[in-house]
């Protein structure tokens, strides 16, 4: 379990005022000029060495990422984006990063941005945090005021500007593509990779996306050391995690935890167990809406970490873990979250923009059981046509949901169709 | 030049290919929806996926940049069972209306679905329904049957610089859609039917008329506007159905304007199909035996120098060389083909053509447009002038118009040029530091009361701002007369122009005028005179015309034109002329006989190798010639304060086809002129 002197996001839960004075005695802003003089390269190690792991759902090391970025700029400005546009289903961390501790994603933009060589950060934050807006611009505000960002950031030449762009309520706008085809004023649709926005981002500039917690925990790993952050969790699983755990437990919370901490360990510690204790337990999503579900049996030894997860065929993904009890019409909850796809696929590639509405259709005649048998085969092969077939990863976010439920679950909906064809027969 | 190896075949591919050139490259094809060569890169039909070694899932091989060592499967499981989803996927809401659809039998979901179809249908739900949408009178909109491939949109944006077409809404409730339900107002709408690879977008005034396999199909070339571009005329019976674009990669790519494409039915109406003789103020039905009797008649006692004769826009080579021949036979010598007062001569051919070659404008960087809208006397080229604007500047002397990109505007009188010569204004720094500078006059300029000055101007600036060097022709006439370089070329020009002719008509001078095909100027001054007119459509010229001799449209009859670059290019008969209309210069070589000074040649080959051996170049065929730069041409002179107009008022009525065409009535209709006039994207220099 996570220690107190471990934790970074110490106003997670708002005890304490967010504004500038606040976050100064929690830490934040403690001679960020002495980060940024010790260089680049020193910043860009460091985050290698702590082996953070983007927190946005992919995984993909924050410190490598930052280091695709040119060494030498081309005359293009290099530009920082924080993907705010938390909208993946049972996820709420970055909300209330950006709601309680906005000068920790503030110094975060600052220390990455330099260490990206970056002009100015872009914060794209989802349109229906409007008060998490407002926190934000008003810190923004603050730091401007005391001098932290801007044309000198922290007294140390370095001109830097952040700037927030709200969305518009769009779930492929969090697609790092998209969300910058969405600042640029074009319809939020993803973009072709290659090239990739290290090399062709916003603007046509190179941009590196990073989600709000990647950034947020940077100035922490940076003071501490990358070491510090490395020492914590498991080999290639470091540090700490927000986990936001929803569903069927007495006490939903979000909750900042060592990676790697037991499922059952996390549901019975921090959010007081299942309803009804854990014998009750049906199913958990562990990782917001895009990944496999795990039935009980897994659920009882699982560790809460990327390649653990990935061993049992689901993901960390934003660590959103749904709780689902016995009372659940498990068929029902995946058919929601398929009409929550169809309802966000973009349109712009066949499979998906084609392929969700299929599988919602499908999916909202097996809740009643209005299907064949057969029919499971069929909207399995059609999971298998969309993955790995469209331009981003919404496509296939929006078959696992589906492939996870037949995976452990086909008997129910088996008996489901069975049950509506006898009531039928018998009427 | 990364080398890469698909299915076992080596290829090397140029630095920038696509994998799915590569492909094409080592004789693969890869079925594609949303790709085309002269678009950008959208890779949302999913249809090219291609297997690459050690990448995790398959590719879009459209989208994929072709890197060294790639090895690429296009015939693996894994691609067939890809592609086989995403036609399903593509297939699911696109209605199975084949039978009632215009694009059945060359439609690519068609074939493709030959070639990838699963099994039978397996979606069961309810399908998709769209609301049609108004792209104007000539596509026709089912978007229903719409793919999303995008192919129209990136055209109107990148192609025609019309940005009229988007996607609204999301997933399958994405719709392809007009912006706020205006029509697609451009000059090269009817290209979005040819790129759409399903039945959405249709050819609207061709609907429900022929199915492809009944059309016998004849490549030949247009005459609209002086391009030249290539086309294909696709014919059922004795009826031109439609014409298509054919690939001209230095005219026209691929692209057709709307008048090109859908002036056709003005083939059908008002033709001239039996010879008439004006009898007692009225025109009565005649033989052609009569007709030629009644201008024998007419000749006996008039002498030569007392006959003259007028050339139209729409003429062939051949006709034209006849009528010289017959004319000079009859001691004519006043000739005329610059029906709109154009006032370059014939003397030096640099002077009268568009040097710089159409598939030259690629290389200018730096652009002076001269009293012309390209948009409407070119379409087709003006995509090549918009993206010039994207490399270098381009700047305009007379009115302003929407050209669909951002222009100088240095002034509308004769004076902007002189001030251009004199060194005078921010373009020139442009034109001095442009390695390619050009010019180009349109019809507004060279005929223009000035504009044998404009020439010698024009002439001065090209020197001096380095447009002419050894590999370099920067000095350009932009035509829109089909027959006007080839009818030069053939020296029909009298010193006194066409108001020479007009004027002695009116006068006396001339008491015979032999009309080929002038319908574009004020006719009734030649009511004086005797007028036989010679042509396909009863237009403006028949209605001062004694005797009217039917010719044939450029559709039914071989014959030979030379575009604004001096391109000599053939066309060929695609059908029959109606009634007793025939092929021009046989009228000619006929009435030469009954005239007694029959024409030497009986057959079209032997007129052509009696004219090519008069004009050697006319066998240059398809070449771009490279004219010698003249010392001077022009005249120097004072200059007037007339402003500089554009030639055509409107682009769907510039000649007798077009001006009988519903079709392009609508179109005016449709548009009053809106589009060239909104919001003009001019800077004053």
């Amino acid at each position: 379990m996570l220690a107190d002197k471990d934790r970074i996001f110490t106003n997670l839960y708002g005890y304490q005022s967010w504004q500038l004075g606040a976050a100064k005695k929690r830490g934040d802003w403690d001679n960020t000029k002495d980060i940024i003089e010790k260089g680049v390269d020193w910043i860009v190690n460091e985050m290698k060495s702590s082996g953070l792991r983007g927190r946005g759902g992919a995984g993909f090391p924050t410190g490598l990422k930052w280091s695709f970025m040119p060494r030498e700029s081309d005359g293009r400005p290099h530009y920082l984006v924080v993907n705010a546009d938390e909208g993946e289903p049972g996820t709420c961390k970055d909300r209330e990063i950006m709601r309680h501790d906005p000068h920790k994603l503030l110094e975060g933009c600052l220390v990455a941005g330099f260490g990206m060589r970056a002009e100015a950060a872009y914060i794209y934050i989802r349109g229906e945090f409007v008060h998490e807006a407002d926190v934000l611009d008003a810190a923004i505000e603050e730091a401007y005021a005391a001098g932290l960002i801007g044309e000198n950031a922290c007294g140390t030449g370095y001109k830097f500007d952040i700037y927030v762009h709200r969305g518009a309520g769009a779930y492929i706008c969090g697609e790092e593509t998209a969300l910058i085809e969405s600042i640029e004023g074009k319809k939020g649709q993803p973009r072709l990779k290659p090239p990739f926005p290290a090399n062709v981002g916003l603007y046509g500039c190179p941009t590196t996306v990073n989600n709000v917690e990647s950034i947020a925990v940077a100035p922490t790993i940076l003071r501490r050391g990358g070491a510090w952050f490395a020492g914590l969790g498991r080999e290639n699983n470091t540090g700490t995690k927000l986990f936001c755990i929803s569903g069927h437990v007495n006490k939903p919370c979000n909750v900042e935890e060592e990676m790697g901490i037991p499922l059952k360990e996390l549901i019975e510690k921090h959010a007081g167990g299942v309803r009804g204790g854990w014998d009750n337990l049906l199913a958990i999503i562990p990782g917001g809406s895009s990944v496999h579900m795990l039935p009980k049996d897994i659920c009882d030894t699982v560790l809460m970490d990327f390649d653990s997860l990935r061993a049992e065929g689901s993901g960390l993904g934003t660590a959103a873990v749904i709780v689902m009890d016995k009372s659940t019409d498990i068929i029902r909850a995946i058919a929601r979250l398929a009409a929550f796809y169809h309802h966000e696929s973009c349109g712009q590639c066949t499979p998906c923009r084609e392929g969700t509405g299929w599988m919602s259709r499908i999916m909202a005649r097996m809740v009643t059981g209005e299907a064949e048998l057969d029919e499971i085969d069929l909207l399995l092969d059609v999971t298998k046509k969309i993955e790995g077939h469209t331009i981003c990863a919404l496509g296939d976010a929006a078959a696992w949901p589906i492939q996870g439920l037949f995976r452990h679950f086909r008997p129910e909906v088996e008996r489901r169709i069975l049950a509506y064809k006898k009531s039928r027969n018998a009427a | 030049m990364p080398t890469l190896k698909i299915d076992g075949i080596e290829v090397e591919v140029e630095g920038g290919a696509t994998v799915l050139q590569a492909c094409e490259a080592a004789g693969i094809e890869i079925p594609r929806f949303c790709f085309h060569e002269r678009l950008s890169i959208s890779g949302n039909c999913r249809m090219c996926l291609v297997e690459m070694e050690k990448a995790p899932k398959l590719i879009a091989s459209c989208a994929m940049p072709a890197g060294e060592g790639m090895i690429i499967h296009t015939n693996s499981d894994k691609v067939k069972r890809g592609r086989e989803g995403v036609l399903e996927f593509t297939l699911m809401n696109h209605p199975l209306d084949c039978p009632v659809c215009d694009q059945g039998g060359e439609c690519d979901l068609q074939d493709q679905y030959i070639a990838y179809s699963g099994d039978d249908a397996r979606y069961e739900d309810e399908r998709r329904i769209v609301a049609k949408e108004d792209f104007g009178p000539l596509v026709k909109t089912v978007m229903t049957r719409c793919i999303h491939c995008t192919r129209c949109v990136r055209f109107a944006d990148e192609i025609a610089g019309v940005p009229a077409l988007g996607g609204i809404g999301r997933g399958d409730h994405m719709e392809i859609t007009t912006y706020q339900e205006q029509p697609f107002a451009s000059e090269l709408s009817g290209n979005v039917v040819d790129l759409c690879p399903v039945g959405a977008l249709t050819n609207k005034p061709y609907a429900f008329s022929a199915r492809p396999w009944e059309l016998k199909s004849t490549e030949t070339i247009d005459v609209h506007d002086a391009m030249g571009s290539s086309i294909r005329a696709d014919a059922r019976g004795r009826e031109v159905m439609r014409f298509l674009p054919r690939v001209h990669e230095d005219v026209n790519e691929e692209w057709i304007s709307d008048k090109t494409r859908q002036a056709v039915d003005g083939l059908k109406y008002n033709r001239l199909d039996q010879p008439y003789i004006r009898k007692g103020g009225k025109m009565q039905p005649a033989s052609w035996e009569e007709a030629f009797e009644a201008i024998s008649a007419k000749l006996k006692g008039v002498k030569g120098d007392k006959v003259a004769g007028i050339v139209g826009d729409l003429c062939d080579l051949e006709s034209m060389y006849a009528f010289k021949g017959l004319l000079n036979d009859l001691g004519s010598s006043a000739l005329e083909c610059r029906q709109d007062g154009a006032k370059y001569g014939g003397r030096h051919r640099a002077g009268y053509l568009f040097n710089t070659s159409i598939s030259g404008i690629d290389e200018a960087d730096a652009c002076l447009l001269v009293g012309t809208n390209p948009r409407k006397e070119a379409a087709v080229l003006n995509i090549r002038l918009r993206y010039l604007a994207k490399r270098g500047a381009i700047a305009s002397v007379g009115a302003v118009e929407n050209l669909s990109y951002p222009v100088e505007h240095l002034g509308d009188t004769v004076q902007a040029l002189e001030n251009l010569l004199a060194g005078k204004g921010k373009f020139t720094k442009a034109l001095k530091a442009a390695k390619k500078p050009m010019i180009i006059l349109g019809g507004g300029a060279v005929s223009h009361p000035d504009g044998a000055v404009i020439l010698k101007l024009a002439h001065d600036i090209a020197d001096k701002y380095g447009m002419i060097s050894a590999d370099w022709n920067g000095f350009n006439v932009l035509h829109h007369a089909a027959s006007r370089v080839g009818a030069m070329d053939l020296g029909l020009v009298s010193d006194k122009g066409m108001n020479g002719i007009l004027d002695g008509a009116e006068k006396g001078d001339i008491k015979l005028v032999f009309n080929l095909g002038v319908d574009e100027i004020d006719l009734s001054r030649l009511e004086k005179a005797f007028v036989i007119y010679q042509g396909s459509h009863g237009d403006e010229g028949v209605k001062y015309a004694d005797v009217i001799l039917p010719g044939v449209a450029y559709t039914e009859k071989p014959g030979t034109y030379i575009n604004m670059e001096g391109r000599v290019q053939k066309a060929q008969r695609v059908i029959f002329g109606p009634g007793e209309a025939r092929d021009d210069w046989t009228i000619l070589r006929a009435l030469s006989e009954k005239l007694g000074s029959t024409l030497p040649y009986d057959t079209i080959a032997q007129l052509r190798e009696k004219m090519q051996a008069d004009y050697p170049h006319f066998s240059n065929i398809d070449q771009v010639p490279n004219e010698d730069w003249p010392k001077s041409f022009g005249v120097a002179g004072k200059t007037s304060d007339v402003p500089i107009a554009n030639l055509i008022d409107d682009f769907y009525q510039t000649n007798p086809i077009a001006r009988s065409s519903k079709v392009m009535a609508e179109c005016r209709q449709a548009y009053e002129g809106a589009k060239f006039e909104a919001e003009a994207m001019v800077t004053n220099g």
